[in-house]
C-alpha cells in the first residue's frame, strides 16, 4: 500500500480502526465497547490469572486435539474420496453439507453424547476443521497428474510408491486445507466452550461478561485472535515452501 | 533406401533373429466401440531407432503404451526378449511426452527416481544419476529443481531418468512435442550421438515426418481409425558426421515428400 508515495505496511490499516476505537470508547457511549488503551491494560492481568492459565491450558489441549484427529481423519477421508469413485459418490454430498452446515447448532448434540467436559470440545474442533481438510486433500488427489502415476507404475513403483507420489503431488492442496482447518478449529474450541461454559475460556468468557469485565472480556478476545492468525501464518509459511510447485505439476 | 508396401505378414518385416520386441496380432478395442488398434504385427530390432509415425488418432501412444505395459490389449501378446509382456518391466524404460517429473525432487533425484524405486543405494543411485544427467547436457543442473529449467532442460531430465535404470528398450512418447523448434532440433541432434553412445533399442512415437525420417532406422506408418500399420519404411541415410547436413541430404528430403504423400489421404 502506497500513501502519498510513501510506502506504508499494510498492517497500518489496524492502527487507524484501534485509534478509532479508542476514539469512541473515550465516550463511554456502551458499556460494551472500553476504549482500547483500557482493554490493552487489562491484558497482563487476564493472562496473570491462574484461572487464565488453566483455560487457556484445557483451550490448547482440547484445540490441539480436535485439530490432530481432523488432520488425520480429514486427509484419510480425502484421499479415500479421491481415489475410490464409489466412497467419493457416497460421501461428497455429506462432506459438502456437514461443510456449509451452521455446526454450532450441532454442540448441544455433541454434549449429549460427550458430557460437559473436554470431549465435547475436542469433539467440536474435530467437526469444525476436518471437512474442510478432507475437500481440499480430495481435490488435490484427483488433480494428481495422470502421467506422473504412469510413470511411477513404468519405473515399478509399489502401492506404498505410488501413494507416497499422490499425496506429495497433493500437498499444496492439502496444506490449503490444513490452514482454512487451523483457523476453523480455533471458531470451533471458541463456540464449544462458550456452549459448554463451564470450561476452558468458555468459562472465563462467561465469567466476565456476567460481571461486566469488557476490558478483560476483550483482551480475552485479542489473544484468541493473535492464536489464531499465528498458527494460520505458521501454516502459511510451511505452504510457501511447497507452493512453488502448486502451478508446476503440468 | 528401401521401402516394403502393406505387409501380409510379420516375418517380411525384419529378421525374427534380431527382434527384441514382438507384436503378435494386437487388438486394442476402448469401452467395446471404439477401435483404436486393429492386427498390429510388429517387430522391433535390437539396437535400431524404430519410429511410430502417424497422424493424431491413429492410435500410435496406444501401441507404445501397450508395449510399455502401461495399457492392456484387447486381444495379442507383445514379448520382450521371448517373454510375453504383462505389466511394466525393468527391461523397458520409459520417456512422457509431458516430461512427468516430480516437482518436489531436484533434476538429481528425478533423474534417480527409477533406481529408487529398484532399491538401489543412495550414493550408487546419485551417481549412476549424475552420470547421465551429464551424459544429456545437464552437468551443473542437479540440485535445480523442473520448475527453474526449460521445458526442452525438463525432458533431458526424463531421458535421463530412462536411461539410468540401464533398460534394453528406451520408449519415448512425443518427447519433443512440448518443446520449441531450436530446442527440438538440437535435442535431436543430440539423441542421434547419445546412440553412438547407449547401445539401445529405441522406439519413438511421432507425428513430424522430418523427425521420424532424421532419427529412424525404420519408420512404422500407422493409418487411423481403426489405427493398422500401412507401411513400413526404413530410411538409409549416413548419420556420422555433421547433424546438420542430414537435413540437407537428398535421401532425406526425398523420403519426406514421398511419406507425405502417403500419408497425405489420411489427413485430406
Amino acid at each position: 500500500m502506497e500513501l502519498y508515495g510513501v510506502k506504508v505496511p499494510k498492517s497500518a490499516a489496524l492502527l487507524v480502526w484501534i485509534a478509532l476505537w479508542e476514539f469512541v470508547g473515550r465516550f463511554e457511549l456502551l458499556l460494551l465497547f472500553p476504549p482500547f488503551s483500557e482493554v490493552v491494560m487489562a491484558l497482563p492481568e487476564v493472562i496473570g490469572t491462574p484461572s487464565f492459565l488453566e483455560a487457556a491450558r484445557i483451550t490448547l489441549l482440547s484445540y490441539l486435539g480436535g485439530l490432530g484427529l481432523a488432520v488425520v481423519v480429514g486427509i484419510a477421508l480425502g484421499l479415500l474420496m479421491g481415489l475410490v469413485r464409489r466412497a467419493d459418490q457416497i460421501l461428497n454430498m455429506w462432506v459438502n453439507i456437514f461443510l456449509s452446515a451452521p455446526l454450532s447448532a450441532l454442540v448441544p448434540v455433541i454434549m449429549i453424547l460427550f458430557g460437559m467436559g473436554m470431549p465435547t470440545v475436542i469433539a467440536t474442533v474435530f467437526m469444525f476443521a476436518v471437512w474442510i481438510i478432507a475437500l481440499d486433500t480430495r481435490a488435490g488427489v484427483v488433480h494428481t497428474s495422470q502421467s506422473l502415476l504412469e510413470m511411477g507404475t513404468s519405473f515399478g513403483a509399489s502401492r506404498t510408491q505410488q501413494l507416497k507420489l499422490i499425496l506429495l503431488s497433493a500437498l499444496p492442496e492439502i496444506l490449503a486445507g490444513i490452514r482454512l482447518g487451523v483457523v476453523r478449529g480455533v471458531k470451533g474450541v471458541v463456540i464449544g466452550q462458550l456452549l459448554v461454559s463451564i470450561i476452558g475460556v468458555g468459562a472465563l468468557f462467561s465469567l466476565y461478561s456476567q460481571n461486566f469485565l469488557m476490558a478483560h472480556f476483550w483482551a480475552l478476545i485479542l489473544i484468541l485472535f493473535a492464536f489464531a492468525l499465528g498458527l494460520a501464518e505458521l501454516i502459511n509459511r510451511l505452504e510457501e515452501r511447497v507452493e512453488y510447485y502448486a502451478g508446476n505439476r503440468a | 533406401m528401401t521401402m516394403t508396401h502393406p505387409i501380409p505378414d510379420p516375418e517380411d518385416a525384419a529378421p525374427v533373429a534380431s527382434a527384441i520386441i514382438e507384436v503378435e496380432g494386437i487388438h486394442k478395442i476402448y469401452n467395446g466401440a471404439v477401435t483404436a488398434l486393429e492386427n498390429i504385427h510388429l517387430e522391433f530390432n535390437r539396437g535400431e531407432l524404430t519410429s511410430l509415425l502417424g497422424p493424431s488418432g491413429c492410435g500410435k501412444t496406444t501401441l507404445l503404451k501397450i508395449l510399455a505395459g502401461l495399457l492392456k490389449p484387447t486381444s495379442g501378446e507383445v514379448r520382450v526378449n521371448g517373454k510375453p509382456v504383462t505389466g511394466p518391466g525393468p527391461e523397458r524404460a520409459f520417456v512422457f511426452q509431458d516430461f512427468a517429473l516430480m516437482p518436489w525432487a531436484t533434476v538429481l533425484r528425478n533423474a534417480s527416481y527409477g533406481l529408487e524405486l529398484q532399491g538401489v543405494g543412495k550414493r550408487e543411485r546419485e551417481d549412476r544419476a549424475r552420470h547421465y544427467v551429464a551424459e544429456v547436457g545437464l552437468a551443473g543442473f542437479e540440485d535445480k529443481y523442473p520448475h527453474e529449467l526449460s521445458g526442452g532442460m525438463r525432458q533431458r531430465v526424463g531421458l535421463a531418468r530412462a536411461l539410468a535404470v540401464n533398460a534394453d528398450v528406451l520408449m519415448m512418447d512425443e518427447p519433443f512435442s512440448a518443446v520449441d523448434e531450436q530446442t527440438r532440433r538440437k535435442f535431436q541432434e543430440d539423441l542421434i550421438r547419445l546412440r553412438e553412445i547407449e547401445q539401445k533399442t529405441f522406439i519413438l512415437v511421432t507425428h513430424s515426418i522430418e523427425e521420424a525420417v532424421y532419427l529412424s532406422d525404420r519408420i512404422v506408418l500407422l493409418s487411423p481409425r481403426p489405427g493398422r500399420v500401412s507401411q513400413i519404411v526404413t530410411p538409409n541415410i549416413d548419420r556420422h558426421g555433421d547433424p546438420e547436413a542430414i537435413r540437407r541430404n537428398p535421401e532425406y528430403l526425398d523420403l519426406i515428400d514421398d511419406i507425405w504423400a502417403g500419408l497425405r489421404d489420411y489427413v485430406e
